[in-house]
C-alpha cells in the first residue's frame, strides 16, 4: 500500500516538504524528477508535514512531481552475489550486472551489545612495516588515516586491501573522484581480489547527499558478512565528504552549528559508524579504515578532531609515508606480544633511535658539529627512512624486523642501541664476515622456494641483504644505500603477500646462521 | 493512578512531540509504541498540552499519530542489593542478561528489571516491631559481596513511621515483604528489600555535608602528592585525544583506595568497556583479596548507543554513588567522558530548538555540570556515620583546546583540575598530567611546604629550559643548568609512572611519603657541580637507580639495597671534590654510554616544548619528531608497551 503524493511544499537545498499521512520515520520515498528518479529519506516529521532528504539532489524538482513513500527504511540486498559487484550511494548497481533484491536487510541497525564483544586479538598483516612492526593493525580495529589530500591515501588504502588477511572487502567512497575510482577498480582486478570485492561508490560527481548512506550501506553489509563468519575489511574514503554531506544537511534544516558549520551530533554520527567495527566472538569481524582528509592540514578541524576522540588510534601519512610519530594503534599491545620476541623491542627501540635522528638532523640543518654519534644516527636514519617508512618497501613482519635488526648492525655496536642482552644474543646479526659470504651466493637462487609466491617482494629482499652485505665492507657505505633505495622505490607495487608467504621467510631466517 | 495517554505529532531524530489529555510530569516516563516496540522516553519539555519527548531509543519507523503511555514515575532506577559487579546500560538494564535473551545486538524496546529478582539474600533485622522508623532509616543488613549492604526505609516516603511488622533473619528475595510500616494516619505500606529513586533527585538523606578533607589515595604519584583528590570531593581529567584520560582512570579504578568504583562510560568506545569488563572479574583486590569486580559496577552507555540514554547514564551513575554512600561507604564515580554527555545536552537542546549559547552548548549547561558534580560530597548521617561519593570526570574538548564551555564550565565547580597535555603525551610521559597548569585544592598527605618547594624546582626548571631554547646550553649558567636537572629528574623519577607496572603502577601513600622525602632531599641539596657534563651524568646515573628503585616491592630486600646504592650515588657526588680522581676515572668508563644519554637528555629539552597546552596542537607540529620522544628512561629494556602485555 504506497501512498503517492504530487504536491511538493517547499525545496530548499537538498530537502524538501510534502503533506503526507501514515509515514515513518526514516520512511523511503522514491520521487519522479524529470531527470530521472530519485529515493528521499524522511528526516522530520511534523504532524502532516514530511521534510525529505533527496539522494539526487533537488536540481530539477518540480512542485508537482510524484513523490512515492515506499512504506520501508534504508535497505540493501544482501547474498554472496554481491561480491564482485559495485553499487552506488543509494545500493543500486552501478556496474552492468543484474539488480540484486532478494533478502533486503536494513541498514544502521543497532549496536552490539557492549557484553558481547571480546577483547581484540588477532593482528591484520599488511606487509607495511610501519603498519605491522610499528603500529600493529588489530581485527576489529577502527582506524583513519589522517591525510591531507594530495597525499597518496587511496594507493595505501588499496594496498592494504591487496594484501591484508582478510576474507572480503567493501569499499565505500564517498566524494570519490572518478579516476580514483577506477584506480581502485583496476588495482583490485589486477590484483585478483575484485571477485572478494563489494563497492559502493559515490563519486564526487554524484548528488552530495547520496554519498550519505554509502557508510552505512558498507557497514550493515560488512556486519551481515561478519556474522556469517567473514573476516570483513571495510574501507571508506573519504570521512571528511561523509562529514560536509551531514554539514549541508544540517545547515540546510536550520540546525545550530556547533562548531565550523557542522552539527552539534557531528560525535555521535560518527561513532555510529565507526563502532561497527567488532570481532564476533564465534563468528566475523569488521575491521573499518577509513580515509579522513584534514582540511587545512589541521588536525584540530571538526572533522578529524572528532574521529581522533572516536577511532583508536590514526595512521598519519605525510610525504608518501605513515609517519612514525603522531601515528598510533591503541590496540597494538593486544597483538604484538604474540609475534615474536623480539618486536616490541625493535617496536620502541628503533623509534627512539629515529627521534634522536631527528634532532641530530635539526641540529645539521642549523649548521652545528656532528659527533660520530650523530654520524652514526644521520646514517642510522636515511636507513630507517629508505627500509622501513618508504610506503614501497612490502615485506612480512618477520622479515621486516630481521631487517631492523641489519639495519641497526650496520649502523650501531649493541650497546649503542640499548637493547636487552638476551635479544642481542638471539637477534643480533652474527659477523659482519657471514654476511658477505653470502653476497658471493647467487642471491636468486637461494631464496627459490619464498620466490614463487612473490617475485617482487623477494627482490627486494635480497636487496636488503645485498645492503647488509656490501655496506659494512665500506668505510662509509651512504651513497651506495642511496642507489639501492632508489631502485627499490622504482619497484611497482606489490601483490598480495598471502600468509603463505610468511612460513618460508621465516625458516630462511633461521637458516640464516648455518651459512657461516 | 489513571496513566495519562498521548499521540506523536512530531519526529525529528531522538525528540518527539506529543500530543497528551490530563497530566504529566517533567521528566516522566513515556513509552511511544510501534508495533510490537514500546520505546522509552523522557518529558523534558512541557507547553500547554504538548510534551516534548526524548527516546531513549533509536526512532526509525515511528509515525505520526502513534500513541504514547506516559507512566507517571519519573525515570528511576532500582536501588537494592545486587548492584555491585553488574554492567547496565545507560538505564540501568543488565547488559549480561539482555546479552543472554536477544545475542549480539541491543533490542530496541527491552526493559529488564536491573536487580535479580529470584536471588536470595540474607537479612538480618536491626528493628524491631514499634520502633519509629522515617526515609532511609535501617531496617536491616545483608551481606553483598564484602559489604554489608543496608536495606533502607524507601526515600520516598514521607513522614515518620511505625515498625508494624518485620521478619525474621532468614533469606529473602528483594521483592519478598520484609517489614510493614504504618504512620499515625494509619497510612499502611509493605516494604521489600529494594525500592525505586529517580535519577536527576539527588539523595540527600543525611544531616550535614562536610568539607572533604582526608584524601582519596589513587596510588598515582602525581596525583596523590601534587594534585590530591579528596573523599567526597571532585575533579576532572580534560585532554585531547589519545593523552591518556581513559588509561588513567582505569588505573584509578584498580587501585584508588575506594570501598566502591562506578565507572561511567559515557558515549565513548565500547572496547574500552570490554577491556574493563573482561579483565576486573580475573584481578583480585589486594585489599580485599576479591574481585575487583566485586567493588566495581559498570554503567555503560557507549558512543553508538542511543544518546539519550547517554544524557541518563550519569545520573543512573551518581544515584547508584549516592545510594551506596547512603551506606557509610567511601564511593568512587568515574565519568569518561562528560564532554559526551554535554554533547548529548547540546543534540537535544538543538532539537528543543532553545536558544543556543556557546558552541551550541545550552545556556543551562554550566548549571548541569555544577549539579552533577554537587552529587559528590562528604556527608554525616543521623547517626553520626560517615559516607563519601567522590566524582571524576573526563572531559574531551575540541581540538583539545581548553578555553570550550565544557571544560570551563567544569573548571568552576571541582576541587582539582588534572589538565592532560598533548606535549607530555607525545613524549610518553604518562600520566601526562601537566604538572605546571594542574591544581589541586585539596591537602595532600605530604607536607605543603615540600610540595611548594618540588612545584618551584618544576616552574624554574620549565624557564631555564626556555631560555637554554633560546642561548644554547652554553649560555646558561652552572647553577640554572642544575636547576633544570633538578626538575626532569623530578619528573623522571617521580610524576612519570609506569601503569602498567604491577609495582611502579601503585605507589601505597607509604612509599610516596617515603620516597618523596628522598627525591626532595635531591632537589633541596645544594650540588657543587664544576662542569655542565659532571651534573648530567650524575643526574642521569641517579635517575637511572631510582627507575630501578621504582620497580622494586618496598617489601623486598633489594628495596633498601637499591636504596643505599642511591644514597651512596649522593654521597659520593657531596664528597667528590676531595676525591676527584677516583670519581673521574669511573666516568671514563661510562663516557661512552653516557654521552648517548646526554644525547637523550638534550632531546628531551627539545620536548618540553614551549606551547601552552591550550594551545592547539597543528599536526606538523604534532608530527614533527621531537615531540614523540621516548620513554624517558635510559633503561630502554621495559618500554612501556612491553609493560602492558607483561602484565
Ligand atoms: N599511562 C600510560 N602509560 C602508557 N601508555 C599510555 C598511558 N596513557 C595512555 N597511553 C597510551 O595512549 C593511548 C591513548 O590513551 P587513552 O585511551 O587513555 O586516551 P584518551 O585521552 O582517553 O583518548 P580519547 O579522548 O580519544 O578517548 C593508549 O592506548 C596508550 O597507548
Ligand atoms: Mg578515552
Amino acid at each position: 500500500m504506497q501512498k503517492v503524493y504530487n504536491k511538493i511544499l517547499s525545496v530548499t537545498g537538498n530537502v524538501i516538504t510534502v503533506k503526507a499521512e501514515g509515514v515513518s520515520y526514516e520512511e523511503l520515498a522514491e520521487i519522479s524528477i524529470s531527470r530521472g528518479k530519485s529515493l528521499a529519506q524522511v528526516i522530520k516529521l511534523d504532524r502532516d508535514i514530511v521534510s525529505l532528504q533527496v539522494f539526487a539532489g533537488s536540481q530539477g524538482i518540480s512542485t508537482n512531481d510524484e513523490v512515492r513513500f515506499l512504506g520501508n527504511p534504508m535497505r540493501v540486498t544482501f547474498s554472496d552475489d554481491m561480491l564482485g559487484r559495485i553499487f552506488n550511494g543509494s545500493g543500486i548497481p552501478r556496474d552492468k550486472g543484474p539488480s540484486l533484491s532478494e533478502n533486503m536487510i536494513e541498514i544502521a541497525g543497532p549496536s552490539v551489545n557492549p557484553a558481547k564483544r571480546i577483547i581484540p586479538r588477532n593482528m591484520i598483516r599488511t606487509n607495511i612495516p610501519m603498519i605491522d612492526v610499528f603500529n600493529s593493525l588489530v581485527v576489529s580495529q577502527k582506524l583513519p588515516i589522517f591525510s591531507v589530500s594530495g597525499e597518496p591515501y587511496n594507493e595505501l588504502l588499496a594496498r592494504i586491501a591487496l594484501q591484508a588477511e582478510v576474507d572480503m572487502i567493501i569499499l565505500g567512497g564517498i566524494g570519490l573522484k572518478y579516476d580514483q575510482y577506477m584506480y581502485f577498480k583496476n588495482t583490485l582486478e589486477e590484483g585478483g581480489a575484485l571477485s572478494r570485492s563489494i563497492f559502493f561508490i559515490h563519486t564526487a560527481s554524484d548528488p552530495i547527499v547520496e554519498g550519505l548512506m554509502v557508510p552505512d550501506l558498507c557497514l550493515a553489509v560488512a556486519e551481515k558478512f561478519a556474522l556469517n563468519g567473514k573476516n570483513v575489511l571495510v574501507l571508506l574514503t573519504d570521512m571528511t565528504n561523509f562529514a560536509d554531506a551531514l554539514k549541508e544537511i544540517a545547515i540546510t534544516m536550520e540546525q545550530v552549528p556547533s562548531n565550523r558549520g557542522y552539527p552539534g551530533d557531528l560525535y555521535s554520527q560518527l561513532a555510529a559508524r565507526y563502532e561497527k567495527a567488532v570481532d564476533f566472538d564465534d563468528a566475523g569481524s569488521v575491521t573499518v579504515l577509513a580515509v579522513t582528509t584534514m582540511p587545512g592540514d589541521d588536525v584540530t578541524h571538526p572533522v578529524p578532531d572528532n574521529t581522533g576522540y572516536i577511532t583508536e588510534g590514526q595512521f598519519y601519512l605525510r610525504n608518501g609515508r605513515i609517519e612514525p610519530f603522531g601515528s598510533l594503534s591503541r590496540l597494538k599491545q593486544q597483538v604484538n606480544d604474540k609475534t615474536r620476541d623480539d618486536h616490541r623491542a625493535i617496536m620502541d627501540g628503533m623509534i627512539q633511535l629515529y627521534a634522536q635522528y631527528n634532532e641530530t638532523e635539526e641540529k645539521r640543518a642549523m649548521g652545528f658539529r656532528m659527533s660520530d654519534w650523530d654520524k652514526k644516527l644521520l646514517k642510522y636514519g636515511k636507513l630507517f627512512e629508505d627500509r622501513m617508512m618508504n610506503l614501497k618497501v612490502n615485506i612480512s613482519l618477520e622479515e621486516a624486523l630481521d631487517r631492523g635488526w641489519e639495519t641497526l648492525a650496520e649502523c650501531f655496536t649493541p650497546d649503542e642501541t640499548g637493547f636487552r642482552t638476551e635479544l642481542v644474543k638471539k637477534f643480533w646479526p652474527k659477523s659482519v664476515q657471514n654476511e658477505v659470504e653470502k653476497k658471493d651466493q647467487p642471491s636468486g637462487e637461494t631464496d627459490k622456494d619464498a620466490k614463487e609466491t612473490d617475485a617482487v617482494s623477494e627482490s627486494e629482499e635480497t636487496s636488503a641483504d645485498k645492503k647488509n652485505t656490501t655496506e659494512p665492507s665500506e668505510e662509509d657505505a651512504e651513497t651506495g644505500q642511496i642507489k639501492e633505495t632508489e631502485a627499490e622505490s622504482g619497484e611497482p607495487v606489490k601483490k598480495p603477500s598471502a600468509s603463505k608467504k610468511k612460513k618460508p621467510k621465516k625458516e630462511k631466517r633461521g637458516k640464516r646462521p648455518k651459512k657461516s | 493512578m489513571n496513566k495519562t495517554k498521548g499521540t506523536i505529532i512530531g519526529i525529528n531524530g531522538n525528540m518527539i512531540s506529543v500530543e497528551f489529555e490530563g497530566n504529566i510530569i517533567q521528566n516522566e516516563v513515556g513509552y511511544a509504541i510501534t508495533g510490537d516496540d514500546r520505546l522509552k522516553s523522557e518529558v523534558v519539555k512541557i507547553r500547554g498540552n504538548i510534551a516534548y519527548m526524548q527516546v531513549f531509543e533509536i526512532t526509525k519507523g515511528l509515525k505520526i499519530g502513534d500513541a504514547v503511555e506516559f507512566s507517571g514515575e519519573m525515570l528511576s532506577v532500582q536501588l537494592g542489593p545486587g548492584l555491585l559487579g553488574m554492567v547496565y546500560d545507560g538505564l540501568q538494564n543488565p547488559l549480561n542478561e539482555l546479552a543472554a535473551l536477544h545475542g549480539f545486538f541491543l533490542k530496541r524496546g527491552v526493559v529488564l528489571d536491573a536487580l535479580d529478582f529470584k536471588q536470595k539474600w540474607e537479612f538480618t533485622p536491626a528493628v524491631k516491631k514499634g520502633d519509629p522508623v522515617r526515609a532511609a532509616s535501617v531496617l536491616g543488613t545483608v551481606p553483598e559481596g564484602i559489604f554489608d549492604h543496608k536495606i533502607f526505609v524507601p526515600f520516598h516516603l514521607q513522614g515518620e513511621f511505625k515498625v508494624v511488622s518485620i521478619v525474621e533473619k532468614g533469606n529473602y528475595t528483594v521483592t519478598d515483604t520484609i517489614a510493614t510500616i504504618e504512620n499515625d494516619r494509619g497510612e499502611k505500606h509493605e516494604l521489600c528489600m529494594y525500592f525505586e529513586w529517580p535519577v536527576k533527585l539527588p539523595i540527600e538523606f543525611y544531616r550535614e555535608k562536610h568539607l572533604p578533607t582526608e584524601p582519596l589515595v589513587t596510588q598515582t604519584r602525581i596525583i596523590d602528592t601534587f594534585f590530591p583528590v579528596a573523599k567526597g570531593g571532585t575533579y576532572c581529567i580534560p585532554g585531547p585525544f589519545g593523552a591518556g584520560k581513559t588509561v588513567l582512570q582505569q588505573v584509578t579504578s584498580r587501585f584508588a583506595e575506594a570501598d566502591i568504583v562506578i565507572i561511567a562510560a559515557c558515549g565513548e568506545r565500547a572496547g574500552e568497556v570490554v577491556e574493563t569488563l573482561r579483565e576486573f572479574p580475573e584481578i583480585t583486590d589486594p585489599r580485599t583479596g576479591k574481585s575487583l569486580m566485586e567493588r566495581t559496577i559498570i554503567i555503560c552507555n557507549t558512543s553508538s548507543m542511543p544518546v539519550a540514554a547517554r544524557e541518563a547514564s550519569v545520573y543512573t551513575a551518581a544515584t547508584l554513588g549516592e545510594y551506596y554512600r547512603q551506606m557509610g561507604l567511601d564511593v568512587l564515580l568515574l565519568a569518561d567522558s562528560t564532554s559526551r554527555w554535554a554533547q548529548a545536552m547540546r543534540e537535544l537542546s538543538g532539537r528543543l530548538e532553545e536558544i543556543p549559547g556557546e558552541e551550541a552548548f545550552p545556556a543551562y549547561l554550566e548549571s548541569r555540570i555544577a549539579q552533577f558534580y554537587e552529587r559528590a560530597g562528604l556527608v554525616e548521617f543521623e547517626d553520626g556515620n560517615f559516607g563519601s561519593l567522590t566524582i571524576g570526570g573526563t572531559v574531551s574538548p575540541a581540538g583539545g583546546n581548553f578555553e570550550e564551555p565544557v571544560t570551563q564550565s567544569t573548571l568552576k565547580v571541582v576541587g582539582a583540575f588534572h589538565g592532560l597535555s598533548r606535549d607530555r603525551s607525545n613524549a610518553r610521559r604518562y600520566p601526562a598530567i601537566d604538572p605546571l597548569d594542574s591544581w589541586s585544592k585539596y591537602e595532600s598527605f605530604i607536607e605543603n611546604k615540600q610540595i611548594e618547594y618540588a612545584r618551584d624546582i618544576l616552574r624554574k626548571g620549565h624557564d631555564v629550559h626556555q631560555m637554554m631554547l633560546v642561548v644554547g646550553e652554553e649560555g646558561t649558567s652552572i647553577e640554572d643548568f642544575s636547576i633544570y636537572l633538578k626538575s626532569e629528574f623530578l619528573d623522571n623519577v617521580y610524576l612519570q609512572q609506569n601503569s602498567f607496572d604491577s609495582v611502579d603502577g601503585a605507589t601505597s601513600p607509604e612509599r610516596q611519603k617515603y620516597v618523596f622525602n628522598f627525591v626532595y632531599n635531591v632537589l633541596f641539596r645544594k650540588f657543587d657541580f664544576k662542569e655542565k657534563d659532571t651534573a648530567r651524568n650524575f643526574f642521569n646515573k641517579l635517575r637511572q637507580l631510582f627507575i630501578d628503585w621504582n620497580y622494586i616491592d618496598m617489601k623486598d630486600e633489594e628495596f633498601k639495597q637499591q636504596e643505599a646504592k642511591i644514597s651512596d650515588l649522593i654521597e659520593g657526588e657531596a664528597t667528590e671534590k676531595n676525591s676527584t680522581e677516583k670519581k673521574e676515572k669511573a666516568e671514563t668508563e661510562s663516557e661512552n654510554k653516557d654521552e648517548k644519554k646526554m644525547e637523550k637528555g638534550e632531546s628531551k629539552n627539545a620536548v618540553e616544548a614551549p606551547e601552552k597546552m591550550q594551545e592547539k596542537a597543528k599536526p606538523d607540529e604534532k608530527n614533527s619528531p621531537e615531540n614523540e620522544e621516548k620513554p624517558n628512561r635510559p633503561d630502554q629494556r621495559k618500554p612501556p608497551e612491553e609493560k602492558k602485555g607483561e602484565e
